[in-house]
């Protein structure tokens, strides 16, 4: 998604170029940063209710007479921490008091709220809230502090430079004044919105770089609000059959039984399946299951992954279409005084976050409102608005926290918001509907991680470089057809290839070829998209050909790198890390793999025991990271140590098997992820940089198969071509 | 039909079918949402609750059987052992998104309150009924450890 860079906005372009410049930036604020609404039309409050009104500073930042400071969060908080992330821009810029910083969701508003790094649509992805709201929502801070000092030097009488603020209080030496925000507040807002802003040398930042409380509160003791949990009056819950496969379409319905259970009120049909509504969910849940449907299941997808493996294979042997070429690679392979070829299998994965898909509706004579862990708020407003035949600004979205996403409530055609506001249409009743998918319909709709097949050929000269490197990819393309189509170039879905178009070590005649499959199986982008599969292929490949040269691993790679200081970087400090020139105890092994995502520099270590019956545990892992400035050292411990556990899961045992068009792993007892005696310990290393910062929600997440399939190969010498690994060496 | 609970320290009429899990009858009856639902099988452990202090899987379990049962929920935890565990929480930045807390919380107190010294081995048997797809597992084992310690030293 991130790629949407080409339609951003220019002026961003700038600032960031000039971010990691040192003194005291001063800036022209835009529009979109420091922009007041018309009229103050807030999302509704759901719950904790404030004793007063916050009054708008700047589209980000309002500040209560009651002290506190609320930051409109304008993306989805799903666990990677954005709700710390950003107020934490704003509270330094601010010279706030964490105490008094309260995390919100933003309004669904484009014009306000956009992903700056995607053009006019807001949403949540690519690792890049931060990345775009480093400056944005620092200069928001900075704005908001500044108009607090214009009130103060107004109210006493005094040059606004004499002012100082510190943690949340303003004050005056001179004159021995001073004042709270919200003693200002009224004030403040009446202040002209600033035309430049200083921002902070980053030396003098007392926020950024520390351990800060999270804002996403409420997780501990049951109170966060999720869509799951919303509660509206005369709310009913609607529970969908969906067809058994993929294509199958509705040829009769039989709801007589349904409508007998206790509870339902109606049962409509809709175009993904016919919808049950009932007062409470088991209700609904038992008129789905007493419904008697027939489908057709003539056009419907009814192959087995089986096949499209071997269709893949085939497929994977004859030239595809160029998504990168320099060199020859031909003529690299002839000169060759080697040449190393190998296959790599990828199944489908769902997402299988803990919170099963889910959306209430609630459609108003004059729109419509949504509750939803949105991710993509200005899709699904244009989405509900389709099916209702309004404007999507009469759509209203409030953004709940998110259960886990990683990427599947970025739906590219917002399916279950759809179904959501199909059943509320058809019902055509003036109450909210909450639609919940069981764990099974989450796992059955699809919207997988694409299966693919890759082969890579290697050819290597006598002292074993590498001197032609072909890589062929097979799969589905996840954006043909999306709105997000534009990253389809000359029929190269970029999501496919990305992480391994762009490789880091230095190659004459390098080849990426694309086989883009078209079968109807929905797929989707899933946590770090394509590196989920381009990191294993390259980085296990890397690992056969420092074997094949008589390498080692971690020496064949500082060849290849040159002076490309950042990789260089996370690489060496992970081997030092790790301890990785010091001999192991026995029954230990070690592999390495390296991989930049997202704009992140991620360098991997596991640590594996394999016991006398070739069982292996994954005891350790030693992970660098360079994201640039770390602006949440802990919470970016968390996403890269949750990254990692989240890899490994589809590393040891997750995958989505098709049989005969079925998804055979549909709930926990089939579909396999790690529990917390799968989980090893992982140990962190942050490079401290001052470049600008980048995303860390996905770039720790592929990295860990391959250097967990490595440290197999380096135990066995037996290759790992497919995913899972299984639980034996 | 009407069922009594004892859910929280109070009795609590409700009108369930009964064979309704009593997630459900927690859920949307009592409107206690902080229990959730992640599987309907007692796969995930999303929905653990305590009945007479012991971790079970609300889910899968009829409001019929539980009738005469004291139940507590995240709402209701309010022994020394559950603030230590919260404590912990809190102080480790265990949580990402969140939706598996409660029941990891609710696993995480019922194991203290009958182990106050649980070793590794302990921890993966009491806890490994409960998902984390974030896989915040190796700080939920770290907060385990914590509250373990909190509770030894006010003891």
């Amino acid at each position: 998604m991130r790629k949407f860079q080409q339609m951003s906005i220019n002026r961003r372009a700038f600032l960031r170029k000039s971010a990691g410049a040192g003194a005291g930036l001063t800036l022209m604020v835009g529009l979109s940063a420091c922009s007041r609404q018309e009229t103050a039309s807030g999302p509704q409050q759901l719950s904790d209710a404030v004793d007063s009104e916050p009054l708008e500073a700047n589209a980000f930042v309002k500040i209560g007479t009651d002290n506190r400071v609320t930051v409109m969060i304008k993306h989805l908080e799903m666990g990677q921490g954005t709700y710390t992330g950003l107020a934490t821009l704003v509270a330094e810029e601010m010279d706030a008091d964490w105490e008094q910083i309260v995390s919100q969701s933003a309004p669904a508003d484009a014009k306000r709220y956009a992903n700056l790094q995607w053009g006019p649509v807001q949403g949540t992805g690519g690792s890049s809230a931060i990345p775009n709201s480093y400056m944005q929502l620092r200069e928001a801070g900075a704005a908001a502090r500044q108009m607090l000092v214009g009130a103060a030097a107004a109210a006493w009488e005094v040059a606004a430079g004499e002012i100082a603020v510190v943690k949340g209080r303003v004050s005056h030496a001179a004159s021995g004044r001073e004042a709270s925000f919200g003693e200002l507040a009224e004030a403040a807002v009446q202040q002209p919105l600033p035309q430049t802003v200083t921002l902070k040398d980053p030396k003098d930042f007392t926020l950024i770089g520390t351990k800060l409380s999270r804002k996403d509160i409420g997780k501990t003791d049951g109170t966060a609000v999720f869509t799951q949990d919303i509660q509206l009056p005369g709310m009913l819950t609607a529970v969908v059959a969906h067809p058994p496969r993929f294509g199958a379409r509705l040829q009769r319905v039989d709801d007589s039984a349904a409508r007998q259970v206790k509870g339902v009120v109606n049962v409509v049909t809709i175009p993904t399946g016919v919808a049950v509504l009932a007062e409470t969910f088991w209700q609904a849940k038992k008129g789905r299951d007493a419904l008697q449907l027939e489908w057709d299941e003539s056009e419907a997808f009814n192959q087995s992954s089986e096949e499209l493996i071997q269709q893949y294979r085939e497929l994977a042997q004859q030239p595809g279409a160029s998504a990168q070429k320099h060199g020859d690679v031909e003529q690299g392979f002839a000169a060759a005084d080697k040449v190393i070829e190998a296959s790599y299998e990828f199944p489908y994965l769902a997402h299988a976050a803990m919170e099963p898909l889910n959306c209430v509706v609630q459609i108003h004579a004059d729109g419509a409102e949504v509750w939803n862990g949105c991710q993509l708020q200005t899709v699904d407003q244009a989405a509900v608005a389709g099916v209702l035949g309004i404007k999507p600004e009469s759509v209203v979205i409030h953004t709940l926290l998110a259960g886990g996403s990683f990427g599947r409530r970025a739906g590219t055609n917002s399916d279950y918001v759809v179904e959501a506001t199909e059943i509320a249409k058809a019902h055509a009743q003036p109450v909210p509907v909450k639609l919940v998918w069981t764990r099974e319909d989450d796992t059955n709709a699809g919207y997988f991680r694409p299966l693919y097949v890759h082969h890579l050929k290697a050819g290597l000269d006598k002292q074993g470089n590498i001197v032609a490197w072909q890589h062929r990819i097979v799969g589905q393309s996840i954006l043909t057809g999306s709105p997000f189509a534009g990253m389809v170039q000359n029929g190269i879905d970029l999501s496919s290839v990305e992480g391994a178009i762009h490789l880091p070590y230095k190659m004459d005649n390098f080849s990426v070829e694309l086989h883009t499959v078209d079968i109807n199986v929905p797929v989707l982008w899933w946590r770090s998209v394509g590196s989920t599969h381009t990191a294993y292929s390259t980085e296990a490949f890397i690992d056969e050909l420092a074997a094949a040269a008589g390498r080692d691993p971690i020496a064949y790679r500082l060849d290849m790198l040159g002076d490309d200081a950042r990789h260089r970087g996370v690489l060496e400090l992970a081997a030092e890390k790790s301890g990785w020139k010091s001999p192991l105890p026995a029954g230990r092994v070690r592999g390495f793999a390296l991989h930049k995502s997202f704009g992140t520099y991620v360098a991997q270590v596991a640590e594996l025991s394999i016991a006398d019956d070739q069982r292996y545990r994954v005891e350790k892992v030693t992970c660098a990271v360079d994201c640039g400035v770390a602006i949440n050292p802990d919470v970016i411990r968390a996403q890269i140590e949750g990254g990692i556990g989240y890899g490994l899961s589809p590393a040891l045992i997750s995958e989505t098997t098709l049989r005969e068009g079925k998804v055979v792993e549909a709930n926990f007892d089939r579909y396999q992820v790690i529990r917390i005696d799968h989980m090893p310990a992982i140990d962190v290393h942050i490079v401290n940089s001052a470049e600008s910062p980048t995303g860390v929600g996905e770039p720790g997440t592929p990295v860990i198969a391959p250097a967990v399939a490595n440290a197999l190969f380096a135990a066995s010498g037996k290759p790992r071509h497919k995913l899972p690994l299984g639980e034996r060496v | 039909m009407s069922i009594t609970l004892k859910i929280n320290g109070e009795s609590r009429q409700v009108n369930a079918e009964p064979d309704t899990p009593l997630l459900w009858v927690i859920r949307d009856e009592l409107k206690l949402t902080g229990t959730k639902f992640g599987c309907g099988i007692a796969q995930c452990g999303a929905c653990t609750v305590h009945m007479n202090g012991q971790a079970i899987r609300s889910c899968v379990m009829p409001v019929s059987a539980v009738a005469e049962q004291e139940i507590t929920t995240i709402e209701g935890l309010n022994s020394k052992t559950a603030a230590a565990v919260q404590t912990a929480w809190e102080d480790l930045a265990v949580v990402q998104c969140g939706y598996c807390q409660s029941g990891q919380i609710m696993s995480a107190t019922a194991l203290l309150e009958k182990n106050t010294q649980p070793n590794d081995g302990d921890i993966n048997q009491a806890m490994s009924g409960n998902i984390c797809r974030c896989a915040t597992y190796m700080r939920v084992r770290a907060a385990i450890k914590q509250a373990a310690t909190d509770l030894a030293r006010e003891v």
